[in-house]
């Protein structure tokens, strides 16, 4: 059964995306699939080595389940300081 | 003397201009011998272009958890009074502060290794992203080169 999955987006692939966030309905298994699954759709440059993947506002393993209702972010390289 | 009890890790994600001097003055205490702060600024130049502003942004609910473990850390690792921490978003022109990082203890040794280990985790796991502005018009998403 697809899973409701809430997607927010920051700096590149907010541009990429044009959008900040967006509910979808997905049948990926895991954060790595979802990501492939987007990429392909939207055109998103970064492979999943550049970034890192956050579940629920804390990192995450990109071979963790998904579970109906998370929440997941797409990080891209951080730049701070 | 007994350092005095350990203030809660002080980290921020601030859109207004960072004012060092109230900064600093939250961590003054007659334990301490040594403070060490960090300023990051905006330079007008990157990796041979010219640029005119910066634009910072962040995932503020991980960010700020991020930065408040890495203040965390430093109170494990260093023996330090007290840390604060706090990084910019939105646009900043040349010259304006992007980090500032303030650290006091009772010993210099421990605070120069606090401070530059806390810059220096705050650069590498805070997702806080940098968009830099260049003089041609152009623009670029730092460290996000395409690379596929």
């Amino acid at each position: 059964m697809p899973k409701k999955l809430t997607i927010q987006y920051f700096a590149l692939l907010r541009e990429q995306r044009g959008l900040d966030q967006e509910t979808v309905q997905s049948d990926a298994a895991t954060a790595a699939s979802l990501y492939a699954d987007l990429a392909q759709e939207h055109g998103f440059t970064l492979p999943t080595t550049a970034l890192k993947v956050a579940l629920n506002d804390d990192f995450a393993d990109w071979q963790s389940p998904l579970s109906d209702g998370d929440t997941v972010v797409f990080i891209p390289p951080v730049a701070g300081g | 003397m007994t350092p005095p009890s350990q203030p809660p890790p002080s980290f921020a994600i601030s859109a207004e201009p960072l004012q060092p001097e109230a900064l600093k003055q939250q961590l003054l205490d007659g334990h301490a011998g040594a403070l060490a702060t960090f300023e990051g600024w905006v330079r007008n130049h990157n990796e041979g272009q010219a640029v005119e502003r910066l634009e910072y942004s962040s995932y503020p609910a991980l960010a700020n958890k991020e930065g408040q473990r890495i203040l965390a850390e430093a109170f494990q690792k260093f023996a330090i009074d007290a840390a604060i921490a706090q990084h910019r978003v939105g646009l900043l022109e040349i010259g304006g502060i992007a980090v500032w990082v303030g650290v006091s203890a009772a010993h210099r040794g421990a605070a120069f290794d606090a401070c530059r280990y806390i810059i220096e985790e705050i650069k590498g796991r805070v997702p806080i992203w940098k968009k830099e502005y260049y003089s041609d018009g152009a623009t670029d998403w730092v460290n996000c080169h395409q690379e596929t």
